[in-house]
């Protein structure tokens, strides 16, 4: 990309004031009769299913209104939330490291890295889970001290890992190894160059790496990683196999009681709905930040101000 | 890294390296002195761009000595064995050496200035305020005092790499190596990054200089070396070199450039 400028106005000199108006082109807008007839045909569905959905009596709306914000429902979506947070922070960090590993010079590191991703990529979610909340069963305690040698101290694994710890385990270390992939694809994104450049400067691998390299790569990295986030909000919803009360655990602990299920678990889509809504939003705002200096958004803002003036009708 | 350059700023001995089985440079010998501007000319593939890669350790050589200053570059010398040296000591190197690329390779994520302020900050551990305050006064010498908060998507090419000069400066090179600067340029961009480097010249600095400008050369370089398969095959006086060169493959490249 040599990247010269396209517009005039970036080259200093004013944007043109437009032909004059005997020259101006008043073209008849093309029609698109085909765009009114399929919109007018969905809106038309559209409307008949929410109506009728809305209408029917057998979804309890009232049993919805009352169960939204009842203090257990908001317990179990503060729990979600708290999982899906520390989940992905642990995956992030957790596939920072085992993305820099994975391309290592060192070939031990490179192949472990290469082995945790096919290990807990290649196992299901769910099986990992229940592995760290039975993992006491093949650990009774866990020690901390010199291998073969004397024990410091030791602890109950069931004290230990609890089901929250299990839980945030079993997430993290999994989101982990996707997030490895990511992050691996982000940072093979980012021109040799760049890192020649900044060796050429004086700066280390390390330097390069934390201010060159991968704050180019988190502008490849951060739209997949809001999906993994938002995915993981959800995902979060599978540890209610080893009883860890978020928002779905307590839904459920509600409609095996009063068995109102249906609406219920409208009540939990509600929540997550919400709860991604303010994630893509996050997301919206962390993408802008990490474009800085990116060539074609620069392009578009500057675009759009370029036309601008010629949108306006002029007298 | 302030000590004063000795006489040869730069001596080349025997250098060979390839890429797996193909030979790129086959023993070159050559000597730079301090404040000399020397330039670089040959068919592509004549192994030039990798001789300057070499310069900065880039590339490693595989034979040969290769000294910028009176440092062994890459390795050191122990006992009477060579050593690798370690990214830490490779990067204190090449503090001293100044290197600008055909495709200029700005920070995209960073603006002018703080592409030029950045590795002063990081490597030098100069304060901020103070390295933006020479940045600027770098952007001004290669003129472009006002494109200070612009990013590089948002500069010509030849703006682009007149940046990409200031980066190189702000840390205080007493070597500059130039990698066919204006191959990337439109015509119409390439004579203010000439002037830029012209100014260089003027200022005393020491330059390797890759390029196929042969006005330049003749202008601006006190020395001229032609690279063919490898090899130094004709080196002299620009104005020698390329008005009655000796050697066949010299005459015969230069009736095609020009």
């Amino acid at each position: 990309m040599s990247g010269r400028p396209v517009t005039a106005e970036a080259d200093g000199t004013a944007p043109a004031k437009g032909p004059a108006d005997g020259d101006r082109i008043r073209a008849v807008p093309l029609r698109h009769p085909g765009r009114w007839v399929t919109s007018a045909v969905l809106i038309f569905v559209l409307v008949f299913l929410v109506q009728g959905w809305a209408a029917n009596p057998r979804m309890q709306w009232a049993t919805v209104g009352e169960f939204l914000f009842a203090p257990v429902v908001l317990e179990g979506l503060r729990t979600t939330l708290l999982l899906t947070v520390a989940a992905m922070a642990i995956g992030i960090a957790g596939g920072v490291v085992v993305a820099v590993l994975r391309m290592s010079a060192n070939p031990v590191l490179a192949r472990l890295s290469a082995f945790y991703i096919w290990v807990f990529r290649g196992t299901p979610l769910l099986v990992q889970l229940l592995f760290w909340y039975f993992l006491s069963a093949i650990v009774p305690v866990i020690g901390f001290g010199v291998p073969w040698g004397p024990t410091f101290f030791q602890v109950d694994t069931n004290r230990l890992i609890t089901q929250m710890t299990a839980a945030v385990l079993g997430l993290g270390l999994h989101e982990a190894a996707y997030m490895a992939e990511i992050v691996r694809a982000g940072l093979d994104s980012v021109d040799e160059g760049q890192s020649e450049a900044a060796h050429a400067l004086g700066m280390t691998r390390r330097q390069t790496l934390r201010r060159i390299v991968l704050p180019q790569a988190l502008r490849l990295i951060i739209p997949p990683t809001g999906n993994q986030a938002i995915s993981m909000l959800k995902t979060t919803s599978l540890v209610f196999a080893i009883a860890v009360p978020e928002l779905l655990t307590s839904i459920q602990g509600i409609y095996s009681r009063n068995f109102q299920q249906v609406p219920l678990l409208a009540v939990a889509c509600v929540w997550y709905l919400v709860a991604t809504s303010v994630l893509n939003v996050g997301q919206h705002y962390l993408e802008r930040r990490f474009r800085r200096g990116d060539g074609r958004a620069t392009a578009q803002r500057r675009r759009r101000q370029a036309v601008t003036p010629f949108e306006e009708p002029q007298s | 890294m302030t000590s004063a350059v000795p006489k040869s700023a730069v001596r080349a001995e025997g250098v060979c390296k390839s890429f797996g089985t193909v030979d790129v440079l086959k023993g070159i010998d050559l000597t730079v002195a301090a404040g000399e501007v020397m330039c670089l000319i040959g068919p592509s593939g004549s192994g030039k761009s990798t001789f300057l890669r070499c310069i900065n350790h880039l590339e490693r050589i595989d034979a040969g000595r290769l000294y910028v200053g009176d440092q062994l570059i890459g390795y050191e010398e122990r006992g009477g064995r060579i050593h690798e040296l370690a990214d830490k000591a490779v990067a204190r190197q090449r503090r001293g050496i100044g290197m600008v690329f055909q495709r200029f390779h700005l920070f995209p994520h960073l603006t002018a200035l703080e592409n030029v302020a950045e590795a002063p900050v990081l490597v030098n551990g100069e304060s901020k305020a103070k390295a933006r305050v020479r940045g600027r006064e770098l952007l001004a010498r290669v003129g472009l005092a006002d494109k200070a908060g612009n990013y590089p998507s948002q500069l010509s090419g030849g703006q682009q790499q007149r940046v990409a000069i200031a980066r190189a400066l702000a840390m205080r090179p007493e070597l500059m190596l130039f990698d066919e600067p204006t191959s990337a340029l439109d015509p119409e961009l390439v004579g203010e990054v000439l002037d830029v480097m012209r100014g260089l010249a003027a200022d005393g600095m020491t330059m390797i200089v890759v390029t196929h400008e042969m006005g330049f050369a003749r202008e601006v370089g006190d020395a001229l070396v032609f690279m063919d398969d490898g090899v130094v095959v004709e080196s002299g006086c620009p104005a020698d070199v390329l008005g009655s060169p000796r050697e066949v493959r010299t005459q015969a490249f230069l009736s095609k450039v020009r």
